[in-house]
């Protein structure tokens, strides 16, 4: 020990980059090709509902909506001879697993995507071109458009919603009462959020008026933009090269969230501090007013929270109207694969009438098919009927650099968020700045 | 080893020390390639691939793009986190390090004496070494959470305080939490090297010390400390460079917040990689890393070596 090994020691520090680069490393192989896509195989398949011949068709999804694609893919395994072979990845390492199997060749036949990641992996070329496949569907119109759209690259489009997610406003009916307020008359304008949230933190104790995730920038993109959209008014330019998120509009919905988190009407501190991984956690306590969630019942209820008071309203903008983001995973057939018409024999059973009835409807969740949103299931309970509907009038922003400018904890949107709603207000304009400069890297 | 000698008795035996001694060389050669292997598979070759990538333009999705130097270079002080997050992780480091060395080298004096009660200790300072720090730090998110945390409920059911804490609300308690985090999982293993040195020092020393009518405060800075230095020094570096590339304990504590204060280098090395999808810069920070970890170690060593002649006299 008296002569201490530098030549180890240095070497150590360094191996342990090597080894962390070496995993960037393994990544990046092989180059893409757009034009190896075996388009070839795709013009030869029969057309419009593929081919059920006992293929073995592999498919990659993420965790967060592990359970409602493996109810499709349980349904599909038991009614076709095809089987697909699912493998579900923990959503933080979805991005990197895809990545990297991207770069080496290795990608499954179908692999599904976050809707806002969507443009970032078809401009890759990441996907097989389905335009001609969907066309032929007899639905094809029927089908939810905000995942189509996200999907879709210079026109071509490349995937079909997989897992329909929706932002909607919940609010405690029980606390609506005891506040004095009418649970069967929801807000309808933002103002009118924030007067009802009001009214609910006036009942003191450990209840509060609302909750939002403040410094998760990806809660506020699935709960605040819809109410611009519910004005008619816009967040980025269609192309997704141009943020109006400075706009006069969206600096009227910092100023609501800012002055319910001034009077204490946000639950503080942990408004501030919630950074994504608990922000539905809250409402199911059965201690907040009203505030954003997404669209499911599923687990809800609980000892402190029952189903009956549980209620839900469309997103409402500062004059009115009605607007979600249509989040959740759309998916695709993968350039690498060999067995594409079997692929697609799985993407048009699941947009299909029995699928979305007796496999989505029937598990209590949001339709890739809004035209089937009176059903048999929905009649049951008239809050699937507000899901299904609002899905029409959704949206889904659309930007290839989606993930480092809103999902990115260092990326530059928290930082308008949190300037705008806790720091600085003065900033925004400064900050929409940053935002432009991420969008067009 | 001796050569072979001309006496014709010997030769035989000559004849078989040489190939002895060739064998041993074969032998040698062959004991290190396996890790002549590893280091060039694993080391050389990925090295060698960063710093090409962090040359070229080379996108996570659609791989290398050319030779682009010196863009990837000049793009890191463009970046607005960059500053601020190597502030940051000297930040730490200097706390992380100091609070680590100073109670390690106090626990290790404290349980250097044999007894029950001793190794009972050491053992329980010694069980978060081997935790996983990825499985610690979700541990400890879930401690500190607002949402499902129990230490704010237990607190306010003592009365000690009226409002919940806010654990890694701010800049401030975020750094201080997750230091008390690393805390809490290392003191046992620098207290464990520590250790290890304290008991290679002759009891005799401390004996003759004690004869001489040496004060306890004495004997620690003439004889303790400067015979600990070797381990002192192997725990300095340890902790150095293990605190200068932080990373699992941020990105699940705190994730950079609030607001960036809490972005470690290395956080920005992945985030260059897996979020702006661009492995050109981040293999670029990566390079700008491991110069100044390899300046680093070499001024440590060069430092903790000069001074051991003058300390052993």
């Amino acid at each position: 020990m008296t002569t201490p090994r530098d030549g180890l020691a240095v070497l150590g520090p360094a191996l342990a980059f090597a080894l962390l680069m070496s995993n960037y490393v393994c990544s990046s192989k092989a180059q893409i090709k757009p034009e190896a896509f075996p388009l070839a195989a795709l013009a030869a398949g029969p057309a419009t509902y593929g081919v059920d011949d006992g293929t073995h068709i592999t498919l990659w999804s993420r965790a967060a909506t592990q359970a409602r694609a493996d109810a499709l893919v349980k349904a599909y395994n038991a009614t076709h001879k095809n089987h697909i072979d699912a493998t579900y990845v923990p959503t933080d390492d979805y991005q990197t697993k895809v990545g990297a199997a991207a770069a080496a060749g290795g990608l499954p036949d179908l692999f599904s995507a976050d809707v806002v990641f969507m443009p970032n992996w078809t401009s890759a070329g990441l996907f097989t071109d389905i335009t001609d496949k969907i066309a032929t569907l007899p639905f094809a119109a029927n089908i939810a458009q905000g995942a189509i759209n996200v999907s879709t690259w210079k026109g071509r489009k490349y995937g079909l919603p997989f897992v329909v997610d929706l932002s909607v406003w919940m609010y405690n009916k029980k606390l609506f009462k005891a506040a004095g307020l009418d649970p069967n008359k929801p807000p309808t304008t933002l103002a009118e959020f924030a007067a009802d949230a009001r009214a609910v933190q006036k009942l003191g104790g450990n209840v509060h008026g609302t909750f939002f995730g403040g410094d998760c920038g990806g809660c506020e993109v699935f709960t605040w933009f819809p109410i611009a959209w519910a004005d008619g008014e816009t967040v980025m330019n269609p192309e997704g090269t141009e943020s109006h998120l400075n706009s006069a509009e969206n600096k009227g919905i910092y100023a609501t969230f800012r002055s319910l988190v001034e009077d204490g009407t946000a639950l503080m501190p942990d408004t501030k501090t919630e950074t994504g991984p608990t922000w539905t956690g809250y409402f199911p306590k059965g201690n907040i007013g009203i505030m954003p969630m997404p669209a499911s019942l599923q687990g809800m209820a609980n000892s402190s929270l029952a189903d009956a008071d549980i209620g839900v309203t469309p997103i409402a903008g500062l004059k009115g109207g009605q607007a979600t983001l249509v989040g959740g995973d759309a998916i695709g057939i993968s350039r690498d694969s060999k067995v594409a018409n079997a692929a697609w024999n799985f993407l048009a059973w699941m947009v299909s009438d029995e699928a979305q009835i007796e496999v989505v409807a029937k598990g209590g969740n949001v339709l890739a098919r809004p035209d089937l949103a009176n059903n048999k299931y929905s009649a049951a309970d008239p809050r699937l009927v507000i899901f299904n509907t609002v899905a029409a009038k959704g949206q889904t922003p659309f930007a290839k650099a989606f993930g480092a400018t809103f999902n990115d904890p260092q990326g530059p949107w928290l930082v308008l968020l949190r300037d705008a709603v806790f720091g600085d207000a003065s900033k925004i304009d400064a900050d929409n700045a940053a935002i432009n400069a991420s969008l067009n890297p | 080893m001796t050569p072979a000698t001309p006496d014709h008795r010997a030769a035989p035996a000559a004849w078989w020390r040489l190939t002895w001694w060739r064998y041993r060389q074969l032998m040698g050669v062959a004991y290190a390639a396996p890790t002549v292997f590893f280091v060039a598979v694993f080391f050389i070759t990925p090295l060698l691939l960063v710093a090409r990538m962090s040359l070229s333009s080379w996108p996570l999705l659609t791989g290398n793009g050319g030779l682009n130097f010196p863009k990837n270079y000049l793009s890191i002080w463009k970046n607005a986190l960059f500053g601020p997050a190597v502030v940051f992780t000297i930040e730490y480091t200097l706390i992380v390090t100091v609070l680590l060395i100073g109670l390690g080298l106090g626990l290790a004096l404290l349980v250097q004496e044999r007894g029950r009660w001793v190794d009972m200790l050491r053992t329980v300072i010694l069980l978060p070494v081997s935790l996983g720090l990825a499985a610690a730090s979700l541990l400890f998110w879930g401690f500190y959470s607002p949402s499902i945390g129990p230490i704010n409920p237990i607190l306010e059911q003592l009365g000690l305080i009226h409002d919940p804490i806010s654990f890694l609300g701010t800049s401030l308690s975020a750094l201080l939490s997750t230091s008390f985090l690393i805390v809490w999982k290392y003191t046992g293993l620098y207290m464990l090297i520590l250790l290890v040195g304290l008991q290679a020092i002759p009891d005799d020393l401390f004996e003759a010390a004690a004869l001489d009518g040496a004060s306890r405060i004495q004997v620690f800075r003439h004889i303790t400390l400067p015979l600990l230095r070797p381990s002192l020094a192997l725990a300095l570096i340890l902790c150095v460079t293990g605190s200068l590339l932080a990373f699992d304990q941020f990105y699940i504590l705190t994730k950079g917040a609030p607001d960036n204060s809490t972005v470690t280098v290395v956080q920005l090395i992945y985030r260059e990689a897996f979020q702006k999808q661009n492995l050109g810069t981040s293999a670029a920070i990566s390079i700008m890393v491991l110069v100044a970890l390899l300046v680093l170690n070499t001024v440590q060593f060069r430092y903790l070596r000069s001074s051991e002649p003058g300390l052993k006299r």
